[in-house]
């Protein structure tokens, strides 16, 4: 087979019969797939190769491509069909793909999607993206090469993604003269790895990408083996949603249709199962029951909807029920829960900071959540754990997280819509991590909130008061200490119940522990929100004095409290008037390196954008600091 | 009799089997239901919406499937034409209609000082585009505050497009980064933004050009007639047919219109829209000559002529 016959030729009933051939097409399936490969593997060529095949590059892009082979190609006169899927402007110079590209062909029977996925070391972030929404990967070998490191890796996040379909691609057979001894060896030595991480099963094709081999038809150049060749393989493998659709009925509600006071429709996509009117549903968390009533389209009502598709249901009652809320069958309801293990691949370039608060969107809800720190890191590599105490990007590890609410749930392992997850960053909006749900942990289930007779209000109404949180944030040396002191004394003249929390003091005892990492940072002001927070409960004015360098903390502390009762006041001094001031002498210990962590030096300030108080203290004194929050304070 | 029995006998069966066995979704049933998803996530999501509809096919398709998504609700955005002033008569009737018929506020936006400068492909080349296009584009966001806005891109439309993801951000000034794009996984959208920033979102990225066709046809959308078949006074020029749509088409010495059998691929302002010669006159036969074509959709436009990274530049400039 040379590269001017491809064999997926226009199909002559396109000509003769146009209509025959619409119909046929219209019940087209779909296999959406993913091909792993190392730089040098071959895997730009082979996909520029199906694209070829299955007639989907046209004259105008041939003589491009042509044009472009001979001016950048990497195989001289000939075709570079990898120029035809390496992207944007700068990779092209590079020659090497960067990111997740997604690719289209279709032949008689199916339509693909290809997942086009760099191979090299920094790239995991890239690979777990394109692994997350394919039936089938592909894995490239190099014949000459064998098994490499790449080879475990991508292997082992095939698996980590759930792919049920996996394709051992032996590429290049041209070049070790379509040996067998060669494949089978390679499979051999694969079959054994495969074993070790749990793949229970895989195909074996030797091919050559470049020459056309074992692609599209069996060939002549291997009489030895009498599998499949790839296409036909792709085309016949069997899909999953069978395997989704004959999961019990459960739906994200993404949108409630409410056009009018008498329609009230709960929009989504139907993550397994099957659904048809009269179906008793739950609604979930909060278990209300009802029963389907329609389902409804544009076309009509319809009497069955299945794992996969769009639809929009009605119900017989009226039941409280929004986006966010999952409606499952009510016989075979999810599992709620607001702790989880879960695996965590880290795709951010700041690493993860355990205990700070990030978003975690599952389904169609986002709620707050907050990362333990991690049990263990995984080696991607050689699927050692390793002992670490973050995680930083393209790392993956295993964590317990929190969220601060109950989410029904269900493992990754079972369905990919309900027990996989993004954390988004709450200051940058990036994506900072995607996570797979192992199971729920059972402490949270046991420990129930001890409702005391003796509330908040009658604390706060015995001291005539209204409980606050007046929280002083800037630099070392800003004078958030002397401000909070001189506001203290004058509210005790005002006999107001107050109690100061001091940076330096909780730190020789309840946070003695804690050192001066950014981790470290965030815990320490974890614990003083939540002690801050016990005395409003017991309807104290609290004035805190901490740098609380980071707003995602300050955010955090903000919403454990009653609305409006926290109190942000910016202490703002510039870098150069605090470090004059020096008064602990510690910026020079900082600057002469004695000193590491040591915010507006090696540690960044993040000065609050909207705090309801900010005092100059170049402008004014601390004592005029001072009564101007005792005024926003007590009116 | 015995005849209507025995259908109804083989109707009932094959209810009976489809209910009992289960259902393999078609390709277009699976992109048709990742439309729908992704279109209500960003209605849930984004604080003032609006989807771009340029009157093409891939437009026309996008429309429909919004009227699906939040059936037997209108959906709930605003249609926005940037208009260059320039498009064929046809896209204009069309445009007024589809949007009266989806019961959806259509707005029109042109470029003040475009108009004012009387900015027209005959005398200002690239400029056309970019003051009507990109800028038109960026001033109507700008104007109406929309934070995100639907296009109708799809990413194997050409090279650079394939690496764009779905929900596609854009800094303060509308700058495109590619290297600063969020993950997509599984199907978690994350819409988030700091003030200022906008989103633009691709709920057809996953479709080719022949799943449109097809969807037309099997949904029985309707389309700009240009895209059929019929004689049309035309000229060629620079190897490429264009159709002479009105009085403002400047005909150079010796130029004379003639009538030609043709129809257009891909529809953009009419003297920058080449046509094809062809007799299909129904939507088979365009998908079938389609099928048998050997040049690339975006063979007609004059846009990415010059260089295959053309479109990249353009896209990091704020071009949709």
């Amino acid at each position: 087979m040379t590269v001017n016959d491809p064999i997926y030729k226009t199909d002559a009933l396109i000509a003769e019969n146009i209509d025959a051939y619409l119909e046929t097409h219209q019940h087209k399936t779909m296999l959406r797939f993913i091909t792993c490969g190392s730089v040098d593997d071959g895997k730009s060529t082979l996909i520029g190769r199906l694209l070829y095949d299955s007639k989907m590059i046209f004259e105008d892009q041939l003589a491009t491509l042509e044009a472009d082979s001979k001016r950048v190609g990497t195989q001289g006169q000939e075709i570079d069909f990898a120029l035809l899927v390496d992207g944007l402007a700068a990779e092209r110079e590079q020659g090497i793909t960067i990111d997740v590209a997604y690719r289209f062909f279709a032949t008689e029977k199916r339509k693909f999607i290809v997942a086009d996925t760099p191979g090299h070391e920094q790239y995991t972030r890239n690979m777990v993206t394109g692994a997350s929404t394919a039936d089938l990967a592909v894995i490239l070998i190099d014949a000459r090469k064998g098994m490499l490191t790449q080879t475990r890796r991508h292997s082992y996040l095939v698996k980590l993604l759930g792919i049920r379909h996996i394709v051992l691609a032996v590429n290049k057979m041209d070049l070790v003269d379509y040996d067998q001894a060669t494949f089978d060896r390679i499979v051999a030595e694969y079959t054994s790895f495969a074993q070790s991480i749990g793949i229970e099963s895989f195909t074996a094709i030797p091919i050559s990408g470049f020459k056309g081999d074992n692609i599209t038809g069996l060939s002549d150049n291997m009489p030895w083996y009498t599998g499949t060749a790839l296409l036909p393989h792709l085309e016949t493998v069997e899909v999953d949603a069978t395997v989704e659709q004959s999961q019990p009925f459960r739906m994200s509600v993404q949108w409630v249709n409410r056009p009018n006071l008498d329609f009230r429709g709960f929009s989504g996509l139907i993550a397994s199962g099957t659904v048809r009117p009269g179906d008793q549903i739950r609604v979930l968390p909060s278990g209300k029951t009802s029963t389907i009533a329609r389902i409804v389209s544009l076309e009509g009502d319809r009497d069955l909807a299945v794992a996969g598709e769009s639809v929009t249901l009605t119900l017989a009652d009226e039941i409280d029920c929004s986006r966010g809320q999952v409606i499952v069958a009510a016989q075979a309801p999810l599992e709620v829960a607001d702790q989880f293990e879960s695996t965590i691949v880290w795709m951010d370039e700041a690493e993860m900071v355990p205990g700070r608060a990030y978003w975690l969107k599952i389904g169609t809800q986002t709620v707050s959540a907050t990362i333990h720190a991690p049990k263990y890191e995984v080696n991607v590599n050689t699927q050692e754990h390793l002992a670490t105490k973050t995680l930083d990007l393209n790392a993956i590890g295993v964590a317990n997280v929190t969220t601060d609410r109950e989410i029904p749930f269900a493992p990754y392992a079972e369905n990919r819509d309900l027990g996989g997850f993004i954390l988004i960053d709450k200051m940058t909006n990036r994506t900072v991590a995607a996570g797979m749900i192992h199971f729920a942990l059972r402490r949270a289930q046991n420990i129930h909130w001890q409702a005391t007779d003796i509330g908040r209000d009658h604390h706060a109404n015995m001291k005539h008061q209204k409980p606050a949180v007046l929280w002083l944030t800037g630099l070392s040396g800003s004078g958030k200490s002397t401000i909070a002191n001189i506001i203290e004394k004058k509210l005790a003249r005002m006999n107001r119940h107050t109690f100061l929390l001091d940076g330096d003091n909780v730190r020789h005892g309840l946070n003695k522990d804690l050192g001066f990492t950014e981790a470290d940072r965030v815990e320490n002001i974890r614990r003083v929100g939540e002690v801050a927070k016990l005395m409003t409960d017991a309807g104290l004015i609290v004035v805190t004095a901490f740098i609380s360098p980071f707003r995602s903390e300050r955010d955090m502390v903000r919403g454990m409290m009653q609305p409006g009762e926290f109190i942000e006041v910016f202490v703002d001094t510039p870098l150069e008037v605090a470090e004059g001031r020096d008064v602990k002498g510690l910026y020079a210990k900082a600057r002469s390196g004695q000193l590491k962590n040591f915010t507006g030096i090696d540690s960044p300030y993040e000065a609050p954008d909207a705090a309801e108080i900010r005092i100059d203290t170049t402008q004014i004194s601390a004592e005029e600091a001072a009564d101007l929050i005792i005024a926003r304070l007590i009116p | 009799m015995t005849k209507a029995r025995r259908y109804m006998t083989v109707n009932s069966f094959l209810t009976e089997m489809l209910t009992m066995s289960l259902k393999s979704l078609t390709h277009l049933q699976r992109l048709e239901a990742e439309s729908i998803h992704i279109m209500r996530e960003v209605v849930a999501e984004a604080e003032n919406p609006v989807m771009l509809y340029s009157v093409g096919k891939d437009s026309a398709v996008m429309l429909h499937l919004a009227k699906k998504a939040f059936y037997p609700a209108p959906p709930p955005f605003p249609l926005l034409h940037v208009d260059t002033t320039w498009k064929f008569r046809d896209m204009y009737a069309l445009r007024d209609k589809a949007a009266k018929d989806a019961g959806m506020e259509l707005l029109v936006y042109q470029n003040p000082e475009a108009v004012e400068k009387g900015i027209n492909p005959f005398d200002h080349g690239s400029l056309h585009t970019d003051m009507w296009k990109t800028e038109g584009l960026k001033q109507a966001l700008d104007k109406y505050g929309f934070d995100v806005a639907f296009g109708g891109a799809r990413r194997d439309e050409e090279k650079s497009r394939a690496k764009e993801r779905v929900f596609s951000f854009r800094s303060a000034n509308h700058r495109w980064d590619p290297k600063n794009q969020r993950p997509e996984l599984w199907r978690l959208y994350n819409a988030r933004k700091a003030k200022g920033e906008s989103v633009r979102v691709f709920p057809i990225s996953n479709w080719t050009e022949l799943d449109i066709w097809q969807y037309i046809h099997l949904e029985g959308i309707e389309i700009v007639p240009l895209y059929f078949s019929a004689p049309r006074p035309t000229v060629e020029r620079d190897g490429l047919i264009l159709m002479v749509d009105d009085e403002r088409f400047r005909l150079n010495a010796g130029e004379e219109p003639v009538m030609r059998s043709v129809r257009f691929r891909t529809l953009g302002c009419y003297p920058l829209t080449g046509a094809v010669e062809s007799h299909a006159t129904t939507l088979p036969e365009v998908i079938q000559e389609m099928l048998l074509t050997t040049t690339s959709e975006r063979q007609g436009r004059a846009i990415d002529h010059d260089q295959a990274a053309s479109m990249e530049k353009k896209k990091q400039e704020g071009y949709f």
